[in-house]
Formats: C-alpha cells, structure tokens, sequence
C-alpha cells in the first residue's frame, strides 16, 4: 500500500499543480481524502507487518496516522472554505492543494518508516512542501517566514545526518549494517555509548526544528505565523508529531543502552526550557496566531518532560500528542475566521468576539479550556498523569517550576483569550464585518469533543496502542 | 597525502575568518571543493567505480564550479556590495576560528577509538562551528548561505570516514547537498532579490515578538 499510496499522491500533486479547473481540484482534494483514509485503515489491519523493507507500521505509528487522518479531513475543508474567501487564482490554489497534500503524505511516510536514513528522507521532503505553504502569500514578510523556517530547516536536517554519520560510526564495532529501528534496539546493548551519545544530541537537536523544542523552535513559530491558517493547524500538529516519532524512536534505542539516564536528563533540560521560553513568550504577547504557536511548543515540552520522565509518564506523554493534534488545529482553524472578522491578528485590534460569531467564540471558549487543560479538557488528564510521573521520580523541583511556568502560561493566555471575547474592539467598522457561518465551527466542535472523548472514554483498541507503543522503550 | 589535504582544507577555514570581501568567500568555496574532489579520490578506495565517479562528479561539478558560479551571478544580478560587513571585528574572528579548531583537537584526543581517522573528524567538526560561527556573525544573506555551505563541506568530509563501509551514506549526503543548495539558492536568493535589494538579515527582521 505505501508503494501504491506514495506515487499516488505525486500523480494527484502534480495534476492539482498543472490543472486550473476548480472542479477537478476539489474533487481531487476529496479523493486524496479518502485515500488517505483507506491508506490509515490498510495500516492499523497490517500493524507490524514489513513493507518493502523499508517501512513498518508499528503502534506509535498507526497511532499517530489515526490522528492525522482525523486532523487531515477537516484541515482540506478549510482549506477549501479559505481558498474560496480569499479569491485565490487557479494557479495558487493548485499549488496550495499540491503542497498540502504532499506534505500530509510524506508526514504518513516518516511515521511508518522503520529505517532512520529513510525517515530523514521524508522531513527533508516536508520542509520542502511546508516552504510552498508558508509562502502563499508572497509578501516580504511570508518571505521573511519562509527564509527562517528553510535555512532553520536546512541546518536541522544536516544536523540529523551527521547525527545518522555518528550512529554510523557507533554500529561499525557492534557490527550492524542497517539503520533498521528494530536491529538497533536489538543490538543496542554493542554499541559504542561515546558515539551514540553524541549521534543522540546531535540528532534530537535535529529533530527539535521539527517538534518546536529549545534550541530549535523559533523557524516554527515564524512558519505557524504566516502559513495560512489550515496549513498552520497542520504545521503545529502533525509536523511536530512527526519531530515527536523520531525523537521517540531514537530514544527507544537509547532506553536500552546503559546512557539513559544521561540522555532523559537532556531530554528534561529541553523540556523545561521550552516551557520556560513558552511562557516567557506567552505572557506578553499580543499577535493571537503566535499565542497558539507558542501554545504548542508548552504542550510539547509536557509531552518531552512525559517521555523523559518515565513510568506512567511515556504513556502519558503518548496520550497527550494524539489530545494536542485534536485541540490546537481547532484553535489554528476557528482562528481563520476570527481574522476575517478583524481582519488583523493583533489582540489590540480585537473585541466582542460573541458579538460577531457566537458559535465561533464558544469554539474559542472551549479551545481556550482544552488547551490550558483545564478539567473538562481532555489535556487535563494526560497532564495530570505527566505530573503523577514527576511525582513518583521524585522530581519535585521540577515539579514545581513547571507547575508555576503552566499557572503564567494559563494567565497571559487567558488574558488574551478574555480580551477577545469579551471586552469591546478599540476601532471597528461594524458594516464591514462579515456574517461567519456557523457551519464552518462544526468540525473545530468535532474535535474538541474528540479530545476528551478519547482522554475519559478511551476505546480499548486506543489504550491497547499506546501500551504496545510505550512498550518499545523500557 | 589525504591528511595534507585536509589541513589545507582546515587552514582555508581561518583565511575564510579574516576574508572581506564575498569574492574571497567564494573563492574559498572553489578551493575548498577541489580539496574535497582529492580526499574523496584517495578515501574511498574501496567502493565500486560507478558510486565513486558519481561522487566524484559531485564534488567537482556541484561543490566547486556549479554553486559559486550560481552564488556570484546572483551577487552580480542584485548588486549586492562585496563587503562582507562582519558583526565583529576580522581578528577576534580569527582568534574564535582558532579556538574552534584547538578545542577541536583536543576533544579528538580525547577520543580511544581505533577506527576513526581523526583529521577526518577534528576537520569535519571544525568546519561545523566554524560555519556556524559565521552564521551568527555576519549580516548578509549571502554570507548565511556561503556559511551553510561550508557546514555541508564538513559533513561531507565526515561522510567519508564511514564512506567505505557505507557507501549509502555518502550518497545520502549528496541528497541532502542538492536539495538544500537548490531549495534555498534556486528558489530563494532569487526571489529575495526579487522583493528587497541589497539582502541583508537586518530587512528580514519584522517577525517577532
């Protein structure tokens, strides 16, 4: 299926990019659609089956393609409705098309490719494809955007093959000759912990371009910024998922070396940086696209700080990805919207949001609750079981920061948050504002329900993935 | 032979420390990848012909003719001036550049593993942080974007001490080569001359916080 889906979505991409007819578009956009559904299905009956060599859909995997497919759906719509408010022409909306959907698909390759040189393939392609999206707009500033977030990229991904260079030199004594994941958690007890200590920083520097972590995150905000914002939902999603799954995976290979403990306490230093650097960041901001951009990279030093952490906190930190991939493009979407309502992305500009978009604003409302993962969120528990996690390993100072760093992020969100909805707009033509329908909030409800339908409720198919996928460190 | 080559290569990195002018960086770039062109003949002796014609070409067609060949025409096209306007002084650059590659050999001795070439690994690396160095301590573009070649330069030539073995990896770098050079030369240099003369970070500047 991979060798079928792979070609497929080319064939699609380069008829989308070659075509001007609007219906031939949408109606290739909607086929992509479900093939990729059919692409997530084939995946989770054929889990942990070889596929021509190269890739393996192992639980972290079909986990992470569930969450994409469901995120992928909705994401072509909006593009769609975003394409159809902006007046696009032919050309640019082929493109946009194009790259959207070769970016979700080399997303897919990197999460089931079970080769590490094969993977790296796969980011090099979406730092390719998240270029296109990012300069949409053809203005100084996405050009300014897209600069950051290439050369950023560029460096991030040499970083990761000299990464792969020293794993490389590590194998040569343990006498393995593929990059395969699986032989090299297999033999991971030969090999040289001097060069696979360097191969992890350098290749978990690497990858944080991809997942928004210290040292790495800032080409992602600038990208999350003036990508459109379908495409940003995707870029603060999926994209750092895929950074997540390659950090994960090398780490696995780690757990059973006796660096470990070395490698979680790098891990932990940049989790708790990111959350510093979020909520530095966040307290003050006033730009409402950034905020929820600086939002993830919190989310993600959680999820690190999980992962790094160990016992309940690799599985919490499992559960948490999949619940942040259901909130913030909810937020990244309804944001669309707002914008067409201020047109401008200033909070100094914004106002009486209820008064505008009811259903729009309850999204916002909500969206707000889930992402700072308060109780009914889904969030709150995966959070919670992150903080269990600190608690059991003793790590109560960390413990402590980090609930204080959370509580600032809480009140500059909420302070933004607030402003929006709430209090009236400094300067707004009301005959200008447009009427928003509330069709469009009725997938951003979908998946805020979602997050917490599968954080109180989780089907036992879930809970069994995540257990096989936490099973791979340990 | 080859680790004469590679000293050479090291000591180009300390002229590319002082260099004023962008016509010397690149005529650093040229050199560097005809060096390149040389350690790879005499490192990889062991892989099949047609791989090692292949990278071969690489070096010498892409590396050294092909790139700052592109680079100069686009300096030409958009006028940009030939300074190179560092952020520090030459001589502090050169003390830095220095330091790099000292630390570099005294990490390298640090090092108890017989199957590594370490002038392979004390040059490669110092081409890194020399790279990044200049990254952060120029204004222009253009000299980003000659600064990141040269951190490609250095994993190429640690490409080469697995070279052997792994001929796979080789390859890969040069993926990785043309992609970055066409993605961010082809597509990029030529549109931000395109929208702002004279590039230089301090225009790319608006998007913050």
């Amino acid at each position: 299926m991979a060798i079928l889906f792979l070609p497929a979505t080319l064939l699609i991409g380069i008829l989308l990019y070659f075509n001007k007819n609007t219906f031939v578009h949408y109606s290739f956009a909607v086929l992509y659609a479900v093939l990729l559904c059919s692409f997530g299905v084939y995946e989770y009956c054929h889990i942990n089956k070889i596929e021509f060599q190269f890739f393996k859909p192992d639980a972290l995997s079909v986990l992470m393609l569930f969450a994409l497919c469901i995120v992928s759906i909705p994401a072509l719509f909006h593009a769609y409705r975003y394409i159809v408010t902006h007046d696009e022409t032919p050309r640019s909306r082929g493109l946009f098309f194009a790259s959207l959907i070769v970016l979700i698909t080399a997303i897919c390759m990197a999460y089931i490719s079970n080769n590490l040189a094969v993977m790296w393939i796969f980011v090099e392609i979406t730092t390719l494809s998240a270029s296109a999206l990012i300069y949409h707009h053809r203005n100084i500033r996405a050009l300014e955007g897209v600069w950051k977030y290439v050369f950023i990229c560029a460096i991030s991904i040499t970083f990761i093959y000299i990464g792969i260079l020293f794993l490389s030199l590590a194998m040569k004594e343990a006498g393995i000759d593929t990059f395969s994941f699986d032989e090299l958690m297999k033999h991971a007890g030969k090999l040289d912990p001097f060069w696979l200590k360097l191969a992890f920083l350098f290749i978990f520097t690497g990858f944080t371009a991809k997942m928004g972590l210290v040292p790495m995150y800032t080409a992602g905000i600038d990208a999350k910024d003036k990508a459109p914002a379908p495409a940003g939902a995707l870029l603060s999603s999926i994209l750092m998922n895929m950074g997540f799954v390659g950090i994960y995976r090398v780490y696995a290979i780690i757990s059973k070396t006796e660096i470990q403990q070395w490698a979680s306490t790098v891990l932990i230093i940049s989790a708790v940086l990111s959350i510093f650097v979020a909520t530095v960041y966040m307290t003050h901001i006033k730009n409402i696209k950034r905020m929820f951009a600086y939002s993830s990279i919190e989310h993600m030093g959680i999820v690190l700080l999980g992962l790094a952490v160990g016992g309940i906190g690799i599985y919490a930190a499992i559960l948490h990805i999949v619940l942040h991939t259901f909130v913030k493009p909810a937020l990244f979407f309804q944001f669309n919207q707002v914008y067409r309502v201020y047109q401008s992305k200033s909070i100094y500009d914004a106002g009486h949001y209820f008064k505008y978009n009811k259903a729009g604003a309850i999204v916002i409302l909500l969206g707000f609750i889930s992402a700072t993962a308060m109780p009914p969120s889904g969030l709150f528990i995966s959070e919670f079981l992150v903080f269990q996690s600190l608690f059991e390993a003793h790590r109560f100072i960390i413990l402590v920061v980090v609930l204080i760093l959370l509580t600032m992020i809480i009140w500059g969100f909420g302070s933004n948050i607030f402003k929006l909805l709430f209090t009236p707009p400094m300067i707004l033509n009301e005959n200008q504002v447009p009427r928003i329908s509330p069709w469009d909030s009725v997938s951003q409800y979908a998946l805020l329900a979602m997050a917490v339908y599968f954080a109180y409720n989780p089907p036992a198919a879930f809970v069994q993935l995540i257990q096989d996928a936490v099973k791979l460190i340990q | 032979m080859s680790d004469i080559l590679l000293i050479i290569f090291a000591i180009s990195l300390l002229f590319m420390s002082i260099a004023n002018r962008i016509f010397t960086y690149l005529n650093i770039l040229i050199f560097q990848g005809f060096i390149l062109f040389g350690v790879t003949f005499l490192a990889l002796s062991e892989i099949n012909t047609l791989n090692l014609a292949l990278i071969l070409l690489e070096t010498i067609v892409f590396k050294a003719i092909a790139v700052p060949f592109f680079l100069k025409r686009i300096i030409k096209r958009n006028k940009i001036t030939r300074e190179a306007e560092p952020y520090l002084p030459n001589f502090v650059s050169l003390i830095v550049v220095t330091l790099i590659i000292v630390i570099t050999i005294m990490m390298s001795s640090q090092i108890k593993d017989p199957n590594l070439d370490k002038t392979i690994f004390v040059v490669s690396l110092s081409n890194l942080f020399t790279g990044l160095y200049l990254i952060v301590s120029r204004k222009k573009i253009i000299t980003h974007v000659i600064a990141y070649l040269v951190i490609e330069n250095g994993v190429f030539i640690l490409s080469l001490a697995v070279g052997n073995e792994m001929p796979m990896l080789v390859n890969l770098g040069i993926m990785l080569d043309i992609f970055a050079s066409v993605l961010i030369l082809g597509i990029f240099l030529n549109k931000i001359g395109d929208v702002i003369k004279d590039p230089d970070v301090s225009q790319l500047r608006n998007l913050k916080d």
